[in-house]
């Protein structure tokens, strides 16, 4: 990879290699700054260990309650991580570069997206087993949370995204991404912990699992769509 | 057909159109509410089974229908105003979603204060309820976006997409409560079925709802005149349109 962005002079590079170029350098942009990655995982865990000191640490309480709370901390994590997935390169003009490129913007704003998803949804997955615990679910349960989790969080990732490229140009992005992206994440909500309630009452959630996958499906195909023309719209202002 | 929707690209011309509609959308609502809120209130038989305070549905349903129908309609006008980049469609987006947002508060807020005494509760976390808030949040987002963004056309497309992003929840309200087992009822009017309810009670709630449309109509009408006069003050015409009140 002679450029590190796909960019106008090289024309004839495929879709895969930028989409492959996009993806390696927000990889490698956000392992040069780990500490905002740990940022919103701190959060997550801190939220979650709110619950139990806020409202009642005992075992029935948190083993109902235990997965949407998980859910709520990780919903409200990849939100506080969202403002940082356009801005950077909006700022240093990379982003406006890709909005030039041959290649179609919606290709190039799923490899981000899903760059996103890697730094932030994996690593909140993989912790997801470990609050479970503390929240008192049972083994049963606990690869039913990761695997909503799994299919729940590149949702949240590609809402957000929208969200994101519509507030990308603004000063008070922060505050405002919560307010656009956060009525569109409640459906995800209702079904990711509706599937482990289900789980833990005994039900089958191949159901709730088949309304995840086609929020997913919804997402993947229609969002990056939204998301690129949003920008367009951000860089006309 | 087409002459006509070229000639919405025109503020101008909506702006003098518009203002010979309006007494007819204002004579239209003020006869189809008042008739519509008399008879519902004192004429309309009671519920065998809720007495009176069923009559809150007169408000109730009209208001939750056009809640919905505001958003799909600022939907299909952001669309509009993003392909054809046509400026009237995006004062519509504008002057519609604080109506919208005012209209759902209206059905929520009804719908409480019916399900106290009829459910004994003023408010449960049903699929349908739960959707409307969903709902009200969308056009709060939709101001909010309005709000920050400085530049009106940019300010306009933005809102185009989120509210047709937001699109994704109407089915989602409409079909709720035919796809979950729900607190709330099914839909009170069909187009393929007849009402569930006898006629005394359904003609004035049809009357009602052509008058919330109505009043709508003018609402927006008002609305969009105000934004076209606010935007186009540059412009000879609306300067004219100003000496003229002066003198």
């Amino acid at each position: 990879m002679k450029h590190p962005l796909p960019s106008a002079d090289t024309p004839m590079a495929s879709l895969w290699s930028a989409m492959g170029a996009t993806l390696k350098r927000d990889l490698l942009l956000a392992f040069r700054r780990r500490q905002d990655l740990f940022n919103p995982l701190l959060f997550f865990v801190i939220v979650v260990s709110l619950f139990p000191l806020g409202v009642s640490p005992e075992k029935t309480f948190l083993q109902t309650a235990g997965a949407g709370v998980v859910w709520v901390a990780a919903l409200l994590a990849t939100l506080l991580s969202l403002d940082g997935l356009f801005r950077a390169d909006f700022e240093d003009g990379a982003l406006e570069q890709m909005v030039l490129a041959p290649q179609p913007l919606y290709f190039l704003v799923l490899a981000k997206v899903f760059a996103h998803w890697l730094v932030t949804g994996i690593p909140l997955i993989v912790l997801s087993p470990v609050l479970g615990i503390m929240m008192h679910l049972d083994g049963d349960t606990l690869p039913i949370l990761m695997l909503t989790l799994l299919i729940g969080t590149p949702v949240l990732s590609l809402i957000g995204a929208i969200g994101a490229a519509l507030t990308v140009g603004l000063r008070v992005g922060g505050v405002l991404i919560s307010l656009l992206v956060l009525p569109l994440y409640i459906p995800v909500l209702i079904f990711g912990t509706g599937t482990v309630s289900a789980a833990l009452s005994g039900l089958p959630v191949t159901g709730y699992l088949a309304i995840l996958g086609a929020m997913l499906a919804l997402a993947l195909t229609l969002s990056p769509f939204a998301a690129a023309a949003a920008l367009r719209i951000s860089f006309s202002n | 057909m087409w002459a006509f929707f070229h000639r919405l690209g025109s503020p101008k011309w909506f702006y003098d159109i518009s203002g010979k509609w309006l007494p007819w959308f204002g004579g239209l609502a003020v006869l189809t509410l008042a008739t519509g809120i008399v008879w519902a209130l004192l004429y309309a038989p009671a519920d065998y089974q809720q007495g009176n305070s069923f009559r809150i549905i007169y408000i109730h349903v009209p208001a939750a229908i056009l809640a919905q129908s505001c958003f799909m309609m600022m939907a299909v006008a952001g669309a509009i105003g993003l392909i054809w980049k046509m400026k009237l469609a995006d004062m519509f987006v504008k002057a519609a979603a604080p109506v919208g947002a005012s209209f759902t508060f209206l059905a929520l807020f009804t719908g409480a204060v019916w399900g106290k005494p009829t459910w004994g509760t003023w408010w449960v976390w049903d699929a349908r309820l739960t959707a409307m808030l969903i709902l009200l949040f969308l056009y709060f987002g939709v101001i909010a976006l309005q709000a920050a963004i400085e530049d009106f056309s940019v300010a306009a497309k933005a809102s185009a997409v989120l509210a047709l992003v937001g699109l994704v929840n109407i089915p989602i309200i409409k079909y709720s409560v035919e796809w979950w087992n729900t607190l709330h009822q099914p839909a009170t009017f069909k187009l393929t079925e007849k009402p569930a309810m006898p006629a005394e009670m359904w003609v004035p709630l049809l009357v009602m709802v052509i008058g919330f449309y109505s009043f709508f109509a003018v609402v927006i009408l008002l609305r969009t005149r105000n934004e076209i006069l606010e935007r186009e003050r540059r412009t000879r015409w609306v300067k004219d349109i100003v000496l003229s009140k002066v003198k």
